[in-house]
Formats: C-alpha cells, sequence, structure tokens
C-alpha cells in the first residue's frame, strides 16, 4: 500500500515531539498562532504608547540621555495648555481639517457622480483624476511651490485671468491671511481622488432596481438623489471622511514642503510642532506629553465616529 | 426626562455612551476654538473624561 506524504511525514516526526503535539489542547494551538502577533502588537504599539505616557511626566530630554530624568508631574501638561502658540496651531490644524475634509467631500462625491454616469472615455478620465493620489506628497508640495509663484507660478496667473488682479500682486504662501488656504488647496487637489474612488464605490453598489422603481412612482431625480443616493452612500462617505480626518489631522509632509510652517507659524500644524518640541528642541518629555494630548483626542473623535458609522450602517 | 434619568441610574449604554460622546465632542470644540484661552486649557481634561468614560461605558449592558 501506497502511503500518503502526510502519513508519511507523521511517522518521520520524532516520537517525543509528536507526543508533546498530541498533547496540546485546541486552545493551546491557538495560542501559539496568536502569540508571535500579540508580541508585535505589544512591542510595537503598546510598550511605545505606555513608555510614552511615562516620559510626558518627566523632564527627559534625549539629546542628554546621562542626565538625570526628574519626575515632574502634570508640569508639561500644564505649560503646553497654557500656551497661546501651541492654541494657535491647534486652530491651524482645526481651519486646515475642517476645510479640506469639506471640499474634499463636495468635490469628491460631485466628481464620483459624474465618473457614473458612464460618458464616452470616463476610465480614461478616472485615471487622470486618480493620478495626484498616486504622487509622493514631497513632489506634490514642491511643484506646487513653483505653482503658487508669484512671477512665473501658473496659480497666480491663474486667479489674474479670471479676477483681473496682478498675478504678482499675492504670494499664496508668503502672506499670512492666503498661505492656510495655500495647504488646503494642495491637499485637496491630492486627495480629493481618494474621496471620489470611495463615493464611487458606494454609487456603484446602489441597485439600479431601487431607481426604476423610483421612476415607477414617478419620484423626481432631485427626490431620488435625497432619498436613495445620499443614504446609500453616507456610510461610504463617513468612511471616508474618517480616513481623511485621522490622516490630516497628523499631516505634516506636504506642508513642510510647501509652507515649512510658516509664515511666522500661521501653517504649523500641530505635528509639525511636536516634531519641533521632539527632535529640534529636544523637549522630549514635553513632546510625548503633546503625543498624548493629540492621541487622547484622536482616539476620542474616532470612538464617537465609528459609533455614528455603525449606527448609519444599521439604518 | 424621568426615562433618561432611570437610564442613567441602571447603568444602560444608550444614555451614557451620548453622554460621553457629547463631553468629547464639547472637549474638541474647546481645544480647536479660537476665542478663550481658558477654554483651551480645560478642554484636553474634558476629552479625557469622555474618552475614558465612553471605553467603560461601551461595556454596559444595552
Amino acid at each position: 500500500m501506497v502511503k500518503s506524504t502526510i502519513t508519511r511525514a507523521a511517522h518521520a516526526t520524532p516520537e517525543p515531539v509528536a507526543a508533546r503535539v498530541r498533547g496540546l489542547s485546541d486552545r493551546a494551538i491557538a495560542w501559539i498562532f496568536v502569540a508571535p502577533t500579540l508580541f508585535l502588537l505589544l512591542a510595537v504599539n503598546i510598550f511605545p504608547l505606555i513608555w510614552t505616557i511615562r516620559l510626558s511626566f518627566t523632564n527627559y530630554r534625549v539629546n542628554r540621555p546621562n542626565r538625570d530624568i526628574e519626575w515632574i508631574g502634570l508640569r508639561n501638561y500644564e505649560r503646553i495648555l497654557t500656551d497661546a502658540d501651541v492654541w494657535q496651531t491647534m486652530q491651524a490644524t482645526a481651519h486646515f481639517l475642517i476645510w479640506t475634509i469639506v471640499l474634499q467631500v463636495l468635490i469628491g462625491f460631485a466628481l464620483a457622480w459624474l465618473i457614473n454616469s458612464k460618458f464616452r472615455s470616463s476610465n480614461f478620465w478616472t485615471t487622470v483624476i486618480v493620478l495626484p493620489m498616486m504622487l509622493s506628497p514631497a513632489v506634490v508640495g514642491n511643484f506646487w511651490t513653483f505653482l503658487y509663484q508669484p512671477q512665473i507660478g501658473l496659480f497666480n496667473h491663474a486667479v489674474a485671468f479670471f479676477t483681473g488682479v496682478d498675478p504678482a500682486s499675492f504670494s499664496m504662501i508668503g502672506d499670512v491671511h492666503l498661505a492656510p488656504w495655500a495647504i488646503v488647496i494642495a491637499d485637496t487637489w491630492m486627495w480629493t481622488p481618494f474621496v471620489m474612488l470611495i463615493c464611487l464605490a458606494g454609487l456603484r453598489s446602489i441597485p439600479a432596481s431601487i431607481y426604476e422603481a423610483a421612476e415607477c412612482d414617478r419620484a423626481s431625480k432631485w427626490r431620488q438623489f435625497w432619498t436613495i443616493t445620499v443614504p446609500m452612500v453616507l456610510p461610504f462617505l463617513m468612511l471616508a471622511v474618517l480616513f481623511r480626518g485621522i490622516e490630516n489631522f497628523k499631516m505634516f509632509d506636504l506642508v513642510v514642503q510647501l509652507t515649512g510652517g510658516g509664515p511666522g507659524n500661521t501653517t504649523t500644524l500641530t505635528s509639525i510642532d511636536l516634531k519641533r518640541e521632539a527632535f529640534e528642541r529636544w523637549r522630549t518629555g514635553y513632546a510625548s506629553a503633546y503625543a498624548v494630548i493629540l492621541f487622547v483626542t484622536v482616539f476620542g473623535l474616532a470612538s464617537i465616529y465609528v459609533k455614528a458609522l455603525n449606527k448609519v450602517k444599521e439604518r | 426626562m424621568s426615562e433618561i434619568l432611570k437610564a442613567f441610574l441602571r447603568l444602560r449604554r444608550g444614555p451614557w455612551e451620548m453622554l460621553a460622546s457629547i463631553l468629547i465632542a464639547v472637549g474638541v470644540v474647546m481645544l480647536m476654538q479660537p476665542f478663550f484661552l481658558a477654554l483651551y486649557t480645560w478642554s484636553f481634561i474634558v476629552i479625557l473624561v469622555g474618552t475614558v468614560m465612553f471605553l467603560i461605558v461601551s461595556h454596559f449592558p444595552e
């Protein structure tokens, strides 16, 4: 009789090893499979988090490792939460976050709506629209810097073409009032395709039969939009807002490349400020407290948002 | 009104989660508003209380 490969492998296993394996319960085997992942999660996520929380109560400076670490209680938190400059970065972040999300959702949804109507060469246009998303933020930051140049920038000349103002009369990244909008425009240009793709997935998941039934009931296009399209795309849209919200809360690369946080600190977002505290001023304890504040804020917001998302999905 | 109070006292998830969500939302608004520094100062404690409350009450029965 020809033995199968499994049988041969089983016979080839040394008896002490085989006995040990036979003695393991299902639960133990499950733990053996899960343990490496659990260990990695603890080492890479949980341990640094706990370490950061611990450091946030000290005056530790990573560039002076031999200095004694002093436990200073809540003083780092107190300093951050009474600092008008940090408050200003929170406002800059809020401005960036709110406007990028509003613009990306509106333009992304409108583009998805257009692409979904299946016109000639719609596939080609989908590819063209999605291109910015595939670029590196460093590249996008770099070429938007050129686009915003007052003398030679295409953006200034386009604005001049439509409004008649002198293109050299304003500087998008050099003006304290315009710089916050410059980063909003660049981020919107780059990430609207992402929202569009998610909305497109939502639009394409709506069965045509629902629209046919609405047509039979003589519902107008406007009513179909508000009673069929919007409610059915809403979970997708909320997911897109969640992703973009979390991403933009920690926006760093694009803004650093574009404005470097200036002029002054009008475009200094929290992540840029945090990086400066941690790796330019080397106030590790202070930066840790800053990171904990941002973490708790994003975690809290994401928790209530996911709850809202689940409620929308249940409807 | 008394129904809501009863639900709070019976430690039901719904109203407690709602309270935690409101605390987080108010805390975030306090953190990012441009009007009063005092509100900004107290924002983190409000968010922290809301978040910890949310984590705890999400284990309450429905």
